[in-house]
């Protein structure tokens, strides 16, 4: 069949080479990250591992590595996360509702569009400065938990709002006509048809929102600056710290020990990183199952 | 080669997405110079039928065939034979217009360099744009891009793209169905043009279609199973005055579709 | 993806509409009440960006009250702790921008070849096991991957560089760039997939190699949200803190030697931040000048990069 064509001169066998070798390289490219993610966490558990027991999560920050432990910053996460949730998930359900529900297409909600993915990529260090500014100073609350989780709930307000709006807009349209039909008011028929099938999107969505800030330093280094702490917050109103600036803090000593400290304190970190994360997959996954039923 | 000797030998053709069987048993020849029409309801298989003679199939990872077509006296489907450079020289227009998002010089260009054309791109593409009847209405602005072009000027702009690199079959997948019918009657025109120097075979659903521009017709049918077989293939003139199918007659004169 | 978004778009004016139709009939006290709740709610993201331009410009501009804008902006030289005190921010620019050029060294084409890899060539068993590995790399905080850079990437860069000290732009500017391709590659991979199908079959039945069409057909296609990737990742790049505090150092200096110890404009932000600066003192607000520069460089690249997409996009 080879019949082949005089005007041309296509080199098939040599196309099918360079084909080839690149084909190489792109696998190699996705073997840079993939490789680098195993090379990282293979790092972190062998620096970590042996330095991961009860008394490292019991027990707080010390001079001494072999009795230093993670607890005031593990119980700063929490308080700090559970205020975050608290003042993030209502706002940022309500602003979801308000643009995918009640806004008018006119150029204030054009406005705040803009304005929610642009926040998105303010970087987080430029909101430390925004909640230092603003809480610690103008509204003298001090370098404390709630100054700490406001700031955060700024940072994370608009992935909250993002994810809100895309469980939002997958509920079927038929639910809202449907309730609209029975004489519903707008109100009612968010409350009884749309949110109930929204949730489950909204929670997921709020998981990994907060999962990205349980991580953040930066915005919170600003506020809590690296406080030395042996006691575990009491309320809102106390100084805390959190399990990255607890990394962050033993990472900078130039002492072997404590640069094994702060693997073990990746290691809860990740652990806690990968609960949320597995959570919110089984959620989704469980909402996905029923709703084919 | 002999020219009476047809371009393409099909026989017991069978396609099959996974499990599904989606052509059934097809034995058929495509005469050369000839335009060829594929007609028959949707869903009987004929545009995959039509992607078979150029291995556009072999795309989709579940595709798989049996039987044997013969391009050219040799198995299209061989071991050795590779569907780029197959698809080199059987050219195909699509249903909708696919121009890529470049310029208008540079769509025509892409298969003459990619195939390592050896003498002047620019009057090759004149040359392509002239055969599609597109020249005229473009030569002031070959740096245009095509997505600026109307529907029909894409299409026309599409087989010239195929024209450029000389292949010696074309195949149509309905190329007019999104045009408007003044659109759709420059291309018919432009497909009887081609045929005095392309074997061209043409997917259609719109049988007036088939019965202005093709010299041969091939009607194909969806069986219980849903996989398609070929009920009748002849002259055009004959499937459309006297065919020799109960069905085909049911189906041109428009009992079902 | 376009269709959809449209979909939803002209699903969203019919439901406003019915909304702006029962207020003007007499909406009752209680449906007014909770049309503000939720107003407010959305507004609390203008709100936001409000208070951030307010805290950073009104302390930035008790700061340039004392040193010219033209002097921080121009000046080589950044020492506003020690005398003699000079505040030229370009050192803190640079350092900034080197890493961030390092890390896009390895991000953009790593990015782009593993976006590629996954759009067009992985069958979907393997793309099922590496985009979560890939979101994995996404989502480690930046703490980890400072703690990665200084304590093996240093090393091991230190084998090939004797004379390298510990903290240097290349090793965070390499591990920055890795943090930074599963946002590249995910973002080229979605301008990738949504080129549509006739685009390479068209490019196919031309005889184009699946190389061919890949490269010279869908890229191009794609071509304005790679940009964007590109843009936003480096935006994402220039504003990154931790990684470079850990690892880059706090040298502010003009240097374009990837091997020196250097100080970008957010890794002096937290070292401020962490040391008792006195509030309204000069060198408090040194950081809010700085804080100012930061915001406006990721914003305009975050613009640009909503604009590339805006502009260059292709209507199929």
């Amino acid at each position: 069949m080879a019949k082949s064509k005089v005007n041309f001169d296509p080199r098939l066998a040599r196309r099918k080479m360079i084909g080839g070798v690149f084909y190489f390289v792109f696998l190699c490219a996705v073997m840079v990250g993939i490789l680098s993610l195993l090379v990282l966490l293979t790092r972190i558990l062998m620096e970590g591992l042996p330095w991961l027991s009860l008394g490292f999560l019991t027990n707080y920050p010390s001079r001494h590595p072999e009795i230093a432990g993670i607890r005031s910053a593990m119980m700063g996460t929490i308080w700090v996360m559970a205020l975050t949730a608290l003042f993030t998930v209502p706002v940022g359900v309500g602003a979801a509702i308000y643009l995918e529900e009640y806004a008018p297409k006119n150029r204030l909600t054009q406005l705040i569009e803009i304005n929610i993915s642009n926040l998105a990529g303010v970087p987080s260090i430029v909101y430390g400065l925004l909640g230092w500014a603003l809480f610690v100073q103008i509204m003298s609350m001090g370098r404390v938990v709630l100054a700490g989780a406001l700031t955060l709930s700024l940072l994370v307000l608009p992935i909250v709002i993002l994810a809100s709006r895309e469980a939002i807009r997958a509920v079927p349209n038929e639910y809202r006509l449907g309730a609209f039909a029975l004489g519903a008011d707008q109100w009612q028929v968010i409350k009884g048809a749309v949110l109930p099938s929204a949730i489950p999107g909204i929670l997921t969505g709020t998981i990994l929102a907060l999962s990205r800030a349980i991580g953040e330093a930066a915005p919170v280094i600003a506020i809590s600056a690296l406080v030395y702490l042996t006691f575990v917050p009491a309320d809102p109103f106390d100084q805390f710290t959190v399990m990255p600036i607890q990394i962050f803090n033993w990472v900078g000593r130039p002492q072997d020990d404590f640069q094994s400290l702060a693997a073990a304190g990746i290691i809860v970190l990740l652990a806690i990183l990968l609960t949320m994360n597995a959570l919110a997959v089984i959620l989704r996954n469980r909402y996905q199952t029923r709703s084919e039923d | 080669m002999n020219d009476d000797a047809p371009i393409f030998e099909v026989s017991s053709l069978s396609l099959y997405y996974d499990d599904f069987r989606a052509l059934k048993d097809i034995d058929m020849e495509i005469r050369r110079y000839a335009i060829t029409a594929l007609i028959g309801p949707s869903g009987c298989g004929k545009s995959t039928l039509l992607r078979c003679f150029n291995r556009m199939n072999d795309l989709i990872p579940t595709a798989r065939i049996e039987g044997r077509i013969l391009f050219e006296g040799s198995d299209l489907y061989h071991p050795d034979v590779d569907a780029t450079e197959i698809r080199s020289r059987i050219g195909m227009v699509f249903q909708r217009p696919n121009p890529f998002p470049k310029s208008i010089y540079d769509n025509v260009a892409f298969g003459l360099k990619i195939n390592g054309y050896r003498g002047d791109i620019d009057e090759a593409i004149e040359r392509s744009l002239r055969q599609a009847a597109l020249w005229d209405e473009v030569k002031d602005r070959l740096k245009d891009s095509a997505l600026e072009l109307s529907g029909g000027q894409q299409q026309r702009l599409c087989i010239a793209r195929a024209l450029a690199v000389e292949p010696e079959v074309i195949l149509m997948d309905e190329p007019a169905s999104a045009l408007d019918p003044i659109a759709t009657l420059a291309i018919e025109e432009l497909v009887r043009e081609l045929s005095e120097s392309y074997t061209i075979v043409i997917v259609t659903h719109n049988m007036q279609q088939a019965a202005r521009v093709s010299h041969e017709t091939a009607f194909l049918m969806a069986g219980e199973d849903r996989s398609g077989y070929l009920v009748e293939h002849g002259a055009t003139s004959q499937i459309f005055t006297t065919p020799k199918s109960e069905r085909t007659e049911a189906y041109i004169t428009g009992r079902f579709s | 993806m376009e269709t959809t978004a449209r979909g939803a778009a002209t699903v969203r004016g019919d439901r406003a509409a019915t909304g702006r139709f029962r207020r003007r009939r007499g909406a009752s006290l209680e449906s007014r009440v909770i049309w503000w709740v939720f107003f407010l709610c959305a507004m609390l993201s203008v709100l936001t960006t409000v208070a951030i331009v307010f805290s950073l410009l009104s302390q930035a501009l008790s700061f340039f009250r004392e040193v010219g804008v033209w002097e921080f902006i121009s000046g080589t030289r950044w020492t506003p702790i020690l005398k003699p005190r000079s505040y030229g921010v370009l050192p803190l620019v640079n350092g900034t921008l080197l890493v961030a050029f390092l890390a896009a060294i390895v991000a953009l084409p790593v990015g782009l070849a593993t976006a590629i890899f996954l759009a067009e060539y992985a069958p979907d068993k393997v793309r099922r096991i590496i985009k979560p590995a890939l979101e994995v790399l996404a989502g480690v905080p930046t703490v980890v991957y400072g703690y990665f850079a200084l304590t093996f990437v240093t090393p091991q860069l230190q084998r090939v560089f004797p004379d390298m000290i510990v903290f240097n732009a290349l090793s965070a500017g390499i591990v920055m760039g890795i943090m930074i391709i599963p946002m590249v590659s995910s973002l080229s991979e979605d301008a990738m997939i949504s080129v549509p199908r006739s685009l390479r079959q068209a490019a196919y039945a031309l005889g184009a190699t699946k190389l061919e069409t890949s490269v010279k057909v869908v890229v191009p296609a794609a071509l304005s949200g790679i940009v964007a990737s590109f843009i936003l990742a480096i935006s994402r790049a220039i504003g990154e803190t931790m990684l470079v505090t850990i690892a880059a150092g706090a040298t502010p200096r003009m240097t374009a030697n990837p091997l020196d110890s250097i100080q970008t404009m957010t890794a002096y932000i937290v070292q401020l931040a962490l040391g008792e600066a006195a509030h309204g003192s000069l060198e408090y607000n040194t950081i809010f000048a700085v804080g100012l520069l930061l915001f406006v460089m990721t914003l305009c690249m975050n613009l640009l990069g909503y604009w590339v997409v805006r502009r260059w996009r292709q209507a199929y």
